[in-house]
């Protein structure tokens, strides 16, 4: 490579890195500044610990969310990782037709889904007429945790489904043949060969429906009844202009989330590839 | 080639098709409800659907959330690929993954905190500046276009990893400027990954709500902001007349697309 | 890529008959005769940003009036018409300074605030000569005992709502929220101040009192009731009380009228110990930017066949005596919405509470809620 070339080369690469350089640093990392600024300022704009020695009263809200967002990401996983290999079982052409049909509902607002949910599964709702109409005792659903949790499950079932669909997909036949012929078949292929190889997919699943869980505040709002997540208090103290108490959770929210995934990205131990 | 599934295996997908499925057959039931209630049947009509034309505000919002996940869409898509292209040339292995932990942060970050970090820097530089119409179609558009930049990075950035370099020295050592060579060699190559990220980024941001919620203002309202407020009232059916007409809309289009595919893929093969 | 060429094609094919369309089956058409010119064009081309409730319009369902497309098209100014869910958020908005509003339709509570904080501004009244069809009773309120900020737009009380066979008798105390003999079968409201005022009628308590220890007695009360409820909703509140999913609910009276149009066994009343009564009014934020439009817009929303029909799609009650006076107006005198001076009297309006106390109820409304 010559002189010139290498000079025209860094040149285009500050040219094509400019733009997004700029708007990454604007809107991406000067917003987490202003939240910082926020969480540690209190109105009059002097440096408090208060927000944050605050959220000591919203603990069980935490805990709370933490523990219905990680029941509803095994469910989730558990209905999805065999519905994905199951999904690249089927013929090909069916396989696209069923991708379509398995992306689709994430294309109608969250909103209107999870409101229609609740018909079905309200006291005197849909699901319930059908059991009492068999003579059955009706079930209690709606407001319950479980109602939550179904509804998190509902909604982010496809975010599990499509990686883990895409990483089981790239292993190729050869792979599955060439552990057929070493005598490697049903479960252990699964486990030894199938399993390991659909890692990625499964820990991007996992962080896609885990994330949006545990943050939510529509869903607990429209199916918890009474239940109050993260998401409600963080909604409720911005509305109410308290900027700085917002802040502050939204701030311990991050952390804890950034940890997590952390902590998940070592032990999932791949080279770093953990986004589809 | 491949087994067929086993009824058990087949009959485990129908359970999850049907729970997927489930409320939308609802929806699209209650739509056509001749009462004004989405909770009692009364009787066939498709009164709901006549409705949502007399509604001006309905359509304007479904018409905004389309223009701004289109927007936002395309804008994400340029400058997103743009992105790709130079954190692939950056050298600096530091740099470079600094870059991608940037890009990362948005995508992990709840939607939430995206939109207060976002609500908070708008309000903060409004007050600053005294501006009192900051907030706007223009913030909103800025905050789509933040979140919606990682997922079409992620899907370029591969297929430009994946191209042969020395493609590029080759053509800009015949003499193309780097701009021509871009056009010629490698944006033929990633065209599958840009249109990949373009269509997630519209998806989402078709469906966002939280962060739309945090940075809107007075000037434009799509859909799922219009749905929250309603909260004081109850949700008629023509909102699942709007969504039945969204979903029908968009499930012919997929298959339209996949015949168009199905059929250009045949055409390939013929040829070969 | 044809994929996606034609994806976004059809799309905007979508985008251009959605635009195409409803123009032209909207009702815009307002008998201009009746305006006798008050409106002119002069500021045709300007926009005006209003900021209502959501569904609190005649917004042309069912064959009535588009209020906004026929202002557009008596004056030529462009409405952004934007909407919210509660008072809480439309503050949220109009306080973070980041948002210019022309016309905002805040609760009586909430005008008293926005007035003490500077948020909105006075009227020029001898602009808004349909003022003087507004019901006495509801001029000069005590958040606005000048008349200089606001306009009346909806009235409403909080009643009682029951479905008459899941409940005995007909009851007329709050005391039935409190019944074990109901317990999963009752809701609430779930936001703080209506919720609060249930149980401060219920204890005989001033809805506005500046006593923390009345505060603490009120949530003591709510904790209480904690085990009983169903589920503490807003919208919700249709869908359970018309599906017979719930015995018991505190809602407005208005939106009862709609519920029980869906569930004739549903029944209202306002119980003895009183209840809140309240006024969502029009005004002109102090950042807005078209002052003049707003003034116009206010003007409009007071006309006969506007506030008809506004009247009719809400369903709340109206202080305009151009609707209840009117014989077209098929709620008038309505038992629910028109209750006996009796009732009226009765009821309390909410204050705008001293932020101190606020933010002390607020932090009990955080533990009432979530344990």
């Amino acid at each position: 490579m010559n002189k010139a070339v290498a000079e025209k080369k860094s040149f285009a690469g500050v040219i094509t890195n400019a733009p997004y350089f700029l708007w990454a640093a604007i809107f991406i990392v000067v917003p987490l500044f202003v939240v910082v600024y926020y969480a540690f300022t209190d109105d009059t704009g002097a440096f408090t610990w208060g927000n944050i020695t605050d959220l000591g009263d919203y603990a069980d809200t935490f805990l709370i969310s933490v523990l219905y967002s990680v029941i509803a990401t095994v469910i989730t996983l558990v209905i999805a990782y065999p519905f994905a290999y199951f999904l690249s079982k089927c013929k090909a052409s069916s396989q696209k037709i069923q991708m379509m049909l398995v992306m689709l509902p994430m294309w109608m607002s969250l909103l209107i889904r999870t409101y229609s949910l609740t018909q079905l599964i309200e006291s005197n709702g849909i699901i319930n007429s059908i059991i009492t109409s068999w003579g059955l005792e009706p079930l209690e659903m709606i407001n319950t945790p479980g109602a939550v949790i179904m509804g998190m499950v509902y909604n982010y079932l496809p975010y599990m489904i499509l990686p883990i669909y895409t990483a089981i997909s790239k292993i190729h036949p050869s792979l599955l043949e060439a552990a057929e012929d070493l005598g490697c078949n049903g479960f252990n292929k699964i486990r030894r060969l199938v399993m390991p190889m659909s890692m990625p997919g499964v820990v991007s699943g996992i962080i896609m429906v885990f994330v949006p869980s545990v943050s939510t505040f529509y869903i607990s709002q429209k199916l918890g009844g009474t239940i109050r997540l993260v998401g409600d208090v963080i909604e409720t103290q911005m509305k109410n202009s308290k900027y700085h108490i917002g802040a502050s959770m939204s701030l311990v929210l991050m952390v804890f989330i950034l940890i997590s995934l952390a902590i998940m990205n070592k032990f999932s131990d791949d080279d770093g590839g953990m986004i589809v | 080639m491949k087994k067929r599934l086993s009824p058990l295996s087949g009959a485990f997908m129908g359970i999850v098709y049907t729970f997927l499925y489930a409320p939308i057959v609802v929806m699209i039931i209650f739509s056509f409800n001749s009462a004004k209630s989405t909770t009692n049947f009364e009787g066939f009509s498709l009164k709901w659907y006549e409705e949502l034309f007399r509604k001006p505000e309905v359509i304007q919002a479904l018409l905004n959330t389309l223009i701004l996940a289109l927007a936002s869409a395309a804008i994400a898509t340029v400058l997103g690929t743009l992105a790709a292209v130079g954190i692939n040339m950056i050298k600096n292995k530091r740099i470079s993954s600094g870059m991608m932990m940037v890009t990362n942060i948005p995508m992990m970050n709840p939607d939430i905190v995206t939109g207060v970090s976002l609500m908070l820097l708008f309000v903060f530089v409004g007050r600053l500046i005294g501006a009192s119409e900051m907030l706007s179609f223009t913030t909103l558009l800025i905050a789509h276009v933040t979140f919606n930049l990682p997922y079409v990075i992620l899907n370029v950035l591969p297929k430009i990893k994946g191209m042969d370099g020395s493609l590029v020295e080759a053509a800009m050592d015949l003499g193309c400027t780097p701009v021509k060579a871009f056009f010629k060699v490698v944006l033929p190559e990633i065209m599958p990954g840009i249109f990949s990220g373009a269509l997630m980024a519209f998806t989402l941001s078709l469906d966002d709500f939280v962060i739309s919620y945090f940075t809107s203002g007075a000037d434009f309202q799509t859909l799922p902001l219009y749905m929250y407020s309603i909260t004081r009232k109850n949700v008629k059916p023509d909102l699942y007349a709007l969504s039945t007409i969204v979903f029908i809309v968009i499930l012919l289009l997929l298959l339209l697309s996949n015949v168009i595919q199905i059929k250009s893929e045949k055409k390939n093969i013929n040829k070969k | 890529m044809k994929k996606i060429v034609s994806f976004i094609l059809l799309l905007s094919m979508l985008a251009c008959s959605a635009v195409l369309l409803p123009s032209c089956s909207v009702n815009d058409n307002i008998d201009e005769s009746a305006l006798r010119g008050k409106y002119t064009r002069d500021l045709e081309g300007t926009t005006l940003n209003v900021f209502n409730w959501g569904e609190n319009i005649s917004d042309g369902s069912e064959g009535s009036l588009s209020v906004v497309k026929a202002f557009e098209k008596v004056t030529g100014i462009k409405v952004n018409y934007t909407t919210y869910d509660d008072n809480e958020t439309m503050y949220g908005k109009l306080n973070s300074g980041a948002v210019s509003y022309d016309v905002i339709i805040p609760s009586d509570y909430m005008i008293e605030r926005l007035i003490e904080e500077g948020l909105v501004q006075k009227m020029d009244m001898s602009k808004i000569t349909n003022y003087q069809y507004i019901d006495n009773k509801y001029k000069g309120m005590y958040y606005d005992e000048n008349e200089e900020y606001s306009v009346p737009y909806t009235v409403g009380l909080v009643g009682l709502i029951y479905n008459t066979t899941m409940v005995e008798g007909t009851p007329d105390s709050w005391g039935i929220m409190w019944d074990e003999k109901y317990s999963g079968q009752i809701l609430t409201f779930n936001n703080s101040r209506d919720a609060f005022g249930v149980a401060q009628y219920y204890l005989g308590l001033d809805v506005n009192s500046l006593d923390k220890a009345d505060w603490d007695k009120a949530a003591a009360k709510l904790k209480e009731q904690s085990p009983l409820l169903q589920a503490r909703v807003m919208d919700q509140v249709f869908q359970k009380m018309e599906g017979g999913n719930a015995a018991i609910a505190p809602y407005y009276a208005g939106d009862f009228l709609t519920m029980q149009s869906n569930n004739p066994d549903l029944e209202m009343v306002y119980p003895k110990e009183g209840t809140n009564i309240f006024v969502d009014a029009m005004c002109i934020p102090s950042n807005s930017k078209n002052v003049e439009a707003a003034h116009m817009f206010i003007n409009f929303m007071l006309e006969e066949e506007v506030a008809l029909a506004n009247a009719e799609t809400i369903c709340y009650a109206s202080p305009n005596t151009l609707v209840t006076e009117n014989d077209e107006y098929s709620l008038k005198g309505n038992k629910y919405l028109y209750p006996s001076d009796e009732v009226i009297e009765n009821a309390q309006y909410f204050h705008n509470i001293d932020p101190e106390v606020r933010s002390y109820f607020e932090k009990l409304w955080d533990e009432v809620t979530l344990n």
